[in-house]
């Protein structure tokens, strides 16, 4: 009874952070990224700088029709926010945030989080195909192409960490993590980051929904709630790579104190690569198709490989 | 030929620089915007200064001025002249759905009937009340801001320099007519 309890309370914070912390990235998106372009930003709603804008935009969200293409594939066009969203809360349940603070403990909590992430992606697929419309296929095909050039590189990246602490598990993971990883993990931590930023089609790798180009990609047909769902499954996609990179490559809550404010620490490397992921929007140019492919091809994955290479000639040394 | 991810740092740069800058936007409904005293925000007409000499409209690109008026006679100032005529404005309109805000009309006006008001919120909902008649554009006047000092090393205006040479005949006059007077006292006495 206990435990089933326990279990509950858990599952709970982790839907209550699902819910929440991708709120606070895109609030947090809506300043920062206003601020770098020398603009304010959301100022009116919740009276005190615009802080209740993305609770306005749920109401707004909620309030409009939902409007299914006569043409369009309904049972996939309707399923695909869920397929898009829930795959990202079913991955925070396995990350942990302080010592024994993880939703479910797995042992091969990697590789669960990958597998599941991978899925997430068949959601914006499943939209760009059941739209019957041009703009969301030529977005859903951009998808593909995008999925298959940066899921190789994202794998063989997350793989480097595991190698090196000789474990699976995220909890694991931190536990062997050292300061020095640091430099010699860090060209698999770029390449995660990277690969990441693409899989989630976030800015610079947004060409599937390039809206100048495609209106507004696999999503062009969506409204109202369903439309949200997407937008809410890129933001909690943002949080999951931000904790992700936390876990695998910055030591997660490893640091000062880290027996009484571990939590406080990984939230903090959460949020300040998430603000990486905000600022690199704002600042770098959408790639352009083939920019994509030679870059996932001809530089990550080479990369990743040299990092697997390396954590491996290190383990061997190391015994 | 700069190297290689040099621009992607210069963007980061950039962004966090303005980031880091305090932002100036005004947040126009809550505070009043400071606009420099001439700012083209609406024509107003100071209608006492209007010779109806019709230089603005003739000026006008857009033909956005409208102006009736009528010759009246006036009394003769002295005994025996003949009567004068004098033009009195009848209708002065400005239609500010045509006008492009040029403010050629204010250029051309040679008695300075015509001013720059830095007021613009005077949207309205039908386009015909977008034509402000003399009424309401002499009401504008009352907005039109006193004009910018002059640089300090600037010449004196010719203005003043007329005004002053006129005190000072005037001046001078009165002195001498003072002296006169004393002198025809002292005789009398």
């Amino acid at each position: 009874m206990a435990d089933a309890l326990e279990l509950a309370l858990r599952l709970v914070l982790v839907l209550g952070a699902f819910l929440v912390l991708p709120l606070l990235v895109g609030q947090t998106e809506h300043k920062v990224m206003a601020h770098m372009q020398s603009r304010v930003g959301p100022m009116y709603a919740g009276g005190f700088h615009g802080w209740a804008q993305l609770i306005a935009d749920g109401v707004k969200f909620a309030q409009k029709e939902d409007v299914v293409p006569a043409a369009a594939d309904g049972a996939v066009f309707r399923l695909a926010p869920a397929v898009a969203m829930v795959p990202y809360l079913v991955v925070l349940v396995a990350i942990p945030i302080g010592p024994g603070l993880v939703g479910q403990e797995l042992d091969i909590g990697l590789f669960f989080v990958l597998a599941v992430m991978g899925v997430g992606v068949l959601g914006t697929l499943m939209a760009g195909w059941a739209s019957a419309n041009k703009y969301s296929l030529l977005g859903g095909m951009r998808v593909a192409a995008q999925l298959m050039a940066y899921e190789l590189p994202f794998v063989l990246a997350a793989v480097s960490p595991a190698m090196a602490a000789r474990t699976l598990s995220l909890s694991g993971i931190v536990e062997a993590w050292e300061p020095w990883w640091l430099i010699w993990q860090l060209p698999g931590l770029v390449v995660f980051f990277v690969a990441g930023l693409a899989e989630l089609q976030r800015p610079p790798f947004d060409m599937p929904v390039a809206d100048s180009e495609l209106v507004f990609g696999p999503y062009t047909e969506y409204t109202g709630l369903r439309f949200a769902l997407f937008l809410l499954a890129e933001y909690a996609g943002i949080v999951v790579l931000a904790a992700l990179t936390t876990v695998l490559f910055l030591g997660g809550w490893q640091g000062p104190f880290a027996d009484q404010l571990g939590w406080l620490w990984s939230l903090t490397k959460i949020g300040v690569v998430a603000l990486l992921v905000v600022w690199l929007r704002v600042a770098v140019p959408r790639l352009r198709a083939d920019q994509l492919q030679r870059l996932a091809w001809q530089a990550l994955v080479p990369i990743a490989l040299f990092q697997l290479a390396l954590t491996s000639a290190v383990g061997v040394w190391n015994g | 030929m700069s190297s290689w991810g040099s621009g992607l740092i210069r963007g980061l740069r950039v962004t966090w620089q303005n980031l880091a800058r305090r932002s100036v936007t005004a947040q126009y409904p809550d505070a009043p915007p400071e606009l420099p005293p001439r700012s083209r925000g609406v024509i107003a007409l100071f209608e006492e200064n209007c010779t109806v000499c019709m230089l603005c409209a003739r000026e006008c690109p857009c033909w956005c001025i409208y102006i009736d008026s009528h010759k009246e006679a006036v009394p003769p100032v002295e005994e025996g002249a003949r009567e004068r005529s004098t033009n009195v404005l009848d209708r002065f309109a400005i239609d500010y759905s045509l006008c492009m805000y040029c403010g050629i009309c204010i250029e051309a006006c040679p008695f300075d009937a015509l001013e720059w008001s830095p007021e613009f919120e005077y949207a309205e909902l039908d386009i015909r009340d977008l034509t402000h008649e003399k009424d309401r554009l002499r009401e504008w006047m009352w907005t039109v801001p006193a004009p910018p000092g002059l640089d300090p090393a600037a010449a004196e205006p010719k203005e003043i320099a007329t005004a002053q040479k006129a005190a000072e005949k005037a001046a001078a006059a009165s002195q001498g007519q003072a002296a006169e007077e004393t002198r025809d006292d002292g005789g009398g006495s």
